[in-house]
């Protein structure tokens, strides 16, 4: 065990988060309306630059820290970076839309950048202790910024809806950790996985179920969803961005790490429950984006449906399995980020537009936006060409190799139905006879990054693709080495 | 019966008896506020049994935790809402064969249960508690040493929730009325009062 000043040292990258989350409060609340911008933007730079720290620091070893409840791993790396990265971009993303709309408070991107402090935290728990405190820290930080449009009803619905639900979640995590504690004596995960291996009682999977029950919370997997429509229809729609990328990034890395490092060996046990979660998840998300006419809730339940994907890698329970989840979620990431800087572009002079059928006319008045769409909506409906597809590729690789081929095949059965969701907003988008009056033009940070996201889909940026196979295939192989 | 076992066992028969009788009075006072008053009864007779069992630490945190804070909120929400406790007991005669059946089944199955079940042996106690630290001060060695970590991010966890109840309450606009400490530092009996000569039979 290394001594304190060394562990403090390993959390260089956290504790100059939180200073400069403290800092900026105070700057805050004495600078007035004015440095509200500029702090914003600060905070974005701050996340980025942590970003890059935590890559900086890539430990030769994977380091344990304060007795076993973090670890400092590959994967740690990983989900930090795409944590930080995720919640910079979100954050931007807010600024540029809320700046125009005078909403943006000082605490807005403190709140998010202590949500990215949890985050940080979940991907490298290793003690169940840690794993809570990292969930809460994240959670309520989102309770807030859900509610944070305090003059809409349904902002202020959405926030108290998930905050009473996430509440409920966490009590079902809590039982479940404690039961697991109580059944193996310990809240290391190396603790936990020592008292399996000398004797796994039924105790323990119960154990499983509930803390897998309110993960699944956070990840708003079927039948754990219902919040996520009202939710993300209610919170604004930059809030609602950040939701759909960073935290579940966060949540499905922790998922992935407490399922492949202590339960392991319990795999008969859990799997079934992850593949269940998994084929609802994928019924319930498609089945329900079909009803929707709102476009932000047909993200919720495209989002569900995403999860459900993620859950085939990670019931696959191998190395493979985590390297495809790893690259799905960075694709997921992008796309979902681009799509909803779409949905933050489409504005027209009376407000925002969040019924898909006033869309109908954006490849006129808007090529380059409608473009851009179409390619993300290509992406995340998996079409051959385009990125999506690779993402969905590797997690059915994964689970052919675990002697899992059903379950693959209903994955694309499933995406196939799915694919009606997002080309029919397409069709919306190029075929529908426009409205009389013309979107608004887009502004500099949505344009970017639709861009941007947009042409990393394409076959022609497929060069990043490897790179990242790299990456998530060394991630995959440290943990299922060291673990 | 020696006076050492007589009193702790005495100790133990009044604190439960009140812990019981408290509780019961909880379900059954008709006035909500009593009700949560009664509930407080109940949390000091358990930290008492508590002190009994060892365990002083449980003690203070149910007194501090509980009663100072859950329980105060509790009386918050009882005086603050308009809720009609009458109203909602409304309908009880009938819903209480229905009630009386079920809650009959549960105790059979937990009696069942009871009887079954078996914890692990391995399971309990496993670190002793040694005779010569108390558990304050057990607790105290690790939370700042040990448990460091947690210590510091349980800390922001309550600065998040802080920033979240200001934001969302913190209201900025212009009619809202606020206090202003200055004015009411400043403020003199000159100020305040004012001297009215009122007629009789005129009123003001």
């Amino acid at each position: 065990m290394a001594d304190f000043g060394s562990n403090m040292a390993a959390l260089l990258p956290e504790i100059i988060l939180v200073i400069s989350g403290l800092v900026l409060l105070l700057v805050g609340a004495f600078a007035g309306k004015k440095a509200v911008p500029a702090i914003n933007l600060t905070i974005v730079g701050i996340l980025l630059l942590v970003a890059v720290l935590v890559l900086l620091r890539i430990p030769d070893a994977a380091l344990s820290l304060f007795d076993g409840a973090l670890r400092l791993d590959a994967l740690a790396v990983f989900g930090k970076f795409a944590a930080l990265l995720a919640s910079a971009l979100g954050l931007w993303l807010a600024y540029g839309y809320l700046k125009t709309d005078k909403r943006l408070t000082t605490e807005f991107g403190v709140l998010i950048l202590f949500a990215a402090l949890g985050m940080m935290i979940m991907v490298s728990a290793t003690d169940l202790l840690a794993l809570y405190v990292g969930i809460e820290m994240q959670s309520l930080a989102l309770y807030v910024l859900a509610a944070s449009n305090r003059d809409s009803l349904r902002s202020s619905e959405s926030g108290l809806k998930y905050f009473v639900l996430g509440a409920l979640s966490s009590g079902l995590l809590l039982y479940g950790a404690s039961l697991i504690y109580g059944f193996s004596g310990s809240l290391r995960f190396e603790g936990i996985a020592a008292a399996i291996a000398n004797d796994a009682s039924v105790g323990l999977v119960v154990g499983i179920v509930f803390l897998l029950s309110g993960l699944a919370f956070k990840i708003s997997a079927a039948p754990f969803h219902m919040w996520t429509p009202d939710v993300y229809e209610g919170a604004p729609t930059p809030v609602t961005a950040f939701f759909s990328v960073a935290p579940k990034i966060a949540a499905v890395i922790l998922i992935a790490r407490i399922l492949f490092d202590p339960f392991l060996q319990m795999l008969a046990d859990w799997q079934q429950v992850v593949i269940a979660i998994s084929v609802l998840s994928m019924v319930v998300g498609y089945l329900g984006a079909i009803m929707q006419r709102n476009i932000k809730r047909m993200m919720a339940y495209s989002s569900i449906a995403n999860m459900g994907y993620a859950l085939i890698a990670i019931a696959s329970g191998t190395a493979g399995g985590l390297s495809g989840l790893l690259i799905y979620m960075v694709l997921y990431a992008i796309t979902t980020l681009g799509i909803f800087a779409c949905i933050l572009a489409m504005r027209r002079a009376e407000g925002m537009v969040e019924q898909m059928d006033d869309l109908a006319g954006l490849s006129r008045s808007q090529p380059a936006l409608a473009i851009g769409l179409t390619i993300l909506l290509f992406s995340v409906a998996g079409i051959p060409p385009i990125a999506g597809f690779f993402g969905k590729y590797f997690i059915f690789l994964a689970a052919m190799q675990a002697n899992l081929l059903w379950l693959a095949i209903f994955g694309a059965v499933a995406s196939v139905i799915g694919a009606f969701v997002y080309i029919r907003v397409v069709k919306i988008i190029w075929f529908d006879e426009p409205p009389q009056q013309d979107f608004v033009p887009v502004s500099r940070v949505q344009a970017i990054l639709v861009a941007s996201s947009a042409t990393l889909m394409l076959p022609a940026a497929i060069w990043f693709l490897p790179a990242l196979y790299e990456w998530s295939e060394i991630v995959a192989l440290s943990l299922f080495a060291g673990g | 019966m020696e006076i050492e076992t007589l009193l702790p066992a005495l100790a133990f028969y009044l604190f439960a008896g009140v812990a019981v009788i408290s509780a019961l009075m909880v379900v059954i006072a008709r006035n909500p506020v009593r009700s949560v008053l009664f509930l407080i009864m109940t949390f000091f007779s358990a930290a008492a049994l508590f002190v009994m069992l060892g365990a002083e630490f449980l003690a203070l945190l149910l007194i501090v935790v509980y009663v100072g804070a859950v329980a105060v909120l509790f009386l918050f929400v009882v005086m603050m809402l308009d809720v009609d406790f009458v109203e909602l007991k409304q309908g009880f005669a009938e819903y209480l064969p229905l009630g009386a059946l079920l809650s009959f089944v549960l105790a059979v199955e937990l009696i069942i249960l009871g009887a079954t079940f078996r914890i692990p042996k391995e399971f309990v106690a496993q670190t002793p508690i040694t005779a010569d630290v108390s558990n304050i001060e057990a607790f105290g060695r690790v939370l700042y040493t040990d448990y460091a970590f947690f210590f510091e991010a349980a800390g922001l966890i309550l600065l998040v929730a802080m920033i979240g109840a200001i934001l969302l309450t913190l209201s900025t606009k212009k009619d809202v009325k606020r206090q202003k400490v200055c004015e009411q530092v400043s403020r003199t009996p000159k100020d305040g009062l004012k001297r009215v000569d009122v007629k009789p039979g005129e009123g003001i």
